[in-house]
């Protein structure tokens, strides 16, 4: 029985090779750049999958993946951005947190209260201070916007990091 | 292959498009209107709705053009029919569930995918059964395939794995590292719309090609090189969305240079613009040329804006403002849903449908969609700058005194904004109507 199936996916692979040599060589050609950029591919994914934060930052404490999660049950980026990323009705909130004319309370007040275009969510106290810590941990990261990042004449941009190695 | 079942996702896309240009409008109300309707549907709500939609229009757009070419003009025996059945129940099904999931609020997903997550399950599985058949249909049927078939088979595996891709924040590994699960979740977007750009792309070069009937148009070695630049650039340009965020700098210069490589797609373009103006009436499918040259001049437009802003010194400016919802406006409506339109008419070309009358009414919509397209699209970026400057030039005033000071600009979207909904309906209720005719008189399925 092994014998019938390990001869039955040898002659699978056998016909595979077949079929392949059976193509053009332009075909073979196309193959092979394909192979090669997901060789490419498969290596640049294992180091941004790897790759932590250029500068050291705390990860999300349970409290903090509370917050995430009430910050995607209710669509928070819809309007709001951590980034610039997200939507543009509401502000960006990336340094809401450290930001002296905001931080905390200003946050908990926005989300009992709501304002115009923004809904009042019926948050728990706990919940409330769920979302405050994601926006410490998230503020924790970064700055943005970025306004002491310098403009090289290349170009590029190099941004201002927290905590800078 | 059951002969209505490409026409049954046409007229499914046909529907999510005029959807998510409803809930778009409305959406877009509410920049002026803030409480319009906020108890409702707050913007919260409408704005998921609209991308899932408009999406949905895109994805099911180009699947079933797919299908039609292979089975009705390539005239290829689909491996398993029955599997297209399936492929379809499920994007159906999902499709309500996402919409039900949406109406009463369970979202747990993330931008783009902000539907109760477990629903990406069915979805992968339509797009791993479209590949099967796919693969199955063309394996050692067609030699030497042209680039469309290269495009669309690369456009499904990358949908598969990026989809998978976007959702990888289950695990702990990424969601606990927030600028990590930025970086693969912007990276995933970026290739996911590669990935439907592949599909979409592939179909334009496939109707060009027969429009034309001239085959050297996909299998020209140049074909193939401006396919493998895509290629590179969904697998490596994606981290312009991310030029801000500080994760390692050789990501962000990677990005860098890969974009600029599109430099190249617009050279050609610009090198290519006079002689790729064919004479319209001479041809045997007017409107879908038509649409085609839309396309033409809506890539041209976008892609200086989207290499502009690639540069990191200007999206040091850009980023974070309407510039980046004019870009994904101007793609999204501008190149994918001309192109598509473009396809559709070839197909109805192909059902052997004339109809004057509609398409007195398509071509009148395609000047009103062209016009309020661009004014659309100017308004947006007008926004965009607007934001940019009170961001990076005043010291920042409240965001709501910035909000009310754009009030003129988003009235002038949303007046741009209804033209584009009119004229939109124009040219896809003519389709509507000729599928669903169509349909009606086609052989039954089995």
């Amino acid at each position: 029985m092994i014998n019938v199936i390990f001869e039955g996916r040898c002659y699978g692979y056998f016909y595979r090779c077949i079929y392949l040599f059976k193509m053009s060589k332009i075909t073979r050609k196309y193959f092979f750049v394909i192979a090669m950029l997901l060789v490419l591919f498969s290596i640049y994914n294992y180091f941004i999958y790897s790759a932590e934060s250029y500068t050291p930052s705390s990860a999300l404490t349970s409290q903090a993946i509370e917050g995430q999660e009430l910050w995607q049950e209710n669509n928070c980026w819809s309007c709001h951005q951590l980034y610039g990323l997200g939507g543009y009705l509401g502000p960006d909130l990336t340094n809401v947190y450290s930001n002296i004319d905001k931080g905390p309370l200003f946050i908990k007040a926005f989300l009992n209260s709501g304002v115009s275009s923004m809904p009042k969510f019926n948050f728990s106290e706990g919940e409330k201070d769920a979302i405050i810590e994601y926006l410490r941990i998230v503020d924790e990261t970064g700055y943005y916007p970025n306004f002491d990042a310098s403009i090289e004449r290349s170009g590029w941009v190099k941004i201002k990091y927290k905590d800078a190695k | 292959m059951p002969n209505r079942l490409p026409l049954y996702f046409l007229i499914f896309a046909l529907f999510a498009l005029l959807a998510g240009i409803l809930f778009g409008l409305t959406a877009s109300f509410q920049y002026i209107v803030p409480e319009l309707l906020k108890e409702y549907t707050p913007f919260s709500k409408l704005r998921p709705f609209h991308t899932t939609s408009v999406i949905s229009w895109i994805i099911l757009g180009a699947t079933g053009s797919i299908y039609f070419f292979m089975s009705k003009i390539e005239r290829l025996q689909i491996a398993a029919p029955s599997l297209v059945w399936a492929h379809f129940i499920i994007f159906l099904l999902t499709g309500v569930a996402i919409y039900i999931s949406y109406a009463f609020g369970f979202m747990k997903g993330r931008e783009y995918f902000a539907f109760a997550p477990v629903l990406i399950i069915p979805i992968i599985l339509g797009w791993i059964l479209f590949g099967f058949n796919f693969f199955r249909t063309l394996r050692k049927k067609v030699r030497n395939w042209p680039v469309y078939y290269w495009m669309w088979g690369t456009g499904i595996v990358f949908m598969i794995y990026h989809l998978m891709e976007a959702h990888l924040w289950f695990f702990d590994y990424f969601r606990s590292s927030f600028i990590k699960d930025m970086s693969v979740q912007w990276k995933s977007y970026g290739s996911f719309t590669g990935s439907w750009n592949m599909l979409v792309y592939g179909i334009s070069i496939y109707v060009m090609s027969k429009i034309k009937k001239d085959s050297n148009v996909a299998t020209s070695k140049i074909a193939f090189f401006f396919y493998f630049l895509g290629l590179s650039n969904l697998m490596f340009g994606w981290a312009h969305h991310t030029y801000f965020l500080p994760t390692q700098p050789w990501i962000r210069y990677l990005a860098y240079g890969v974009s600029m490589t599109e430099w190249v797609v617009l050279g050609s373009i610009i090198y290519n613009w006079k002689r790729s103006l064919p004479k319209v009436d001479k041809l045997n499918h007017p409107m879908a040329t038509k649409f085609m040259m839309s396309a033409d001049f809506w890539i041209l437009l976008n892609l200086i804006l989207a290499l502009l802003f690639s540069i990191p010194a200007i999206n040091f400016f850009t980023h974070g403002t309407h510039v980046t919802v004019a870009h994904a406006m101007g793609t999204t409506i501008g190149i994918n849903t001309t192109i598509l339109f473009s396809s559709l008419y070839f197909i109805v070309g192909n059902l052997n449908f004339s109809f004057p009358k509609a398409q007195w009414v398509t071509k009148r919509g395609l000047q009103l969609f062209n016009i309020s397209l661009f004014l659309f699209w100017c308004s947006i970026l007008a926004a965009g700058i607007k934001k940019s400057y009170w961001l990076y030039f005043t010291k920042q005033g409240l965001f709501s005194e910035m909000q009310e000071g754009l009030a003129v600009t988003y009235g002038a979207i949303s007046f741009f904004g209804v033209a584009l909904v009119i004229s939109i309906g124009m040219i896809a209720l003519p389709l509507v109507k000729a599928f669903i005719k169509q349909i009606r008189t086609s052989e039954p399925d089995y």
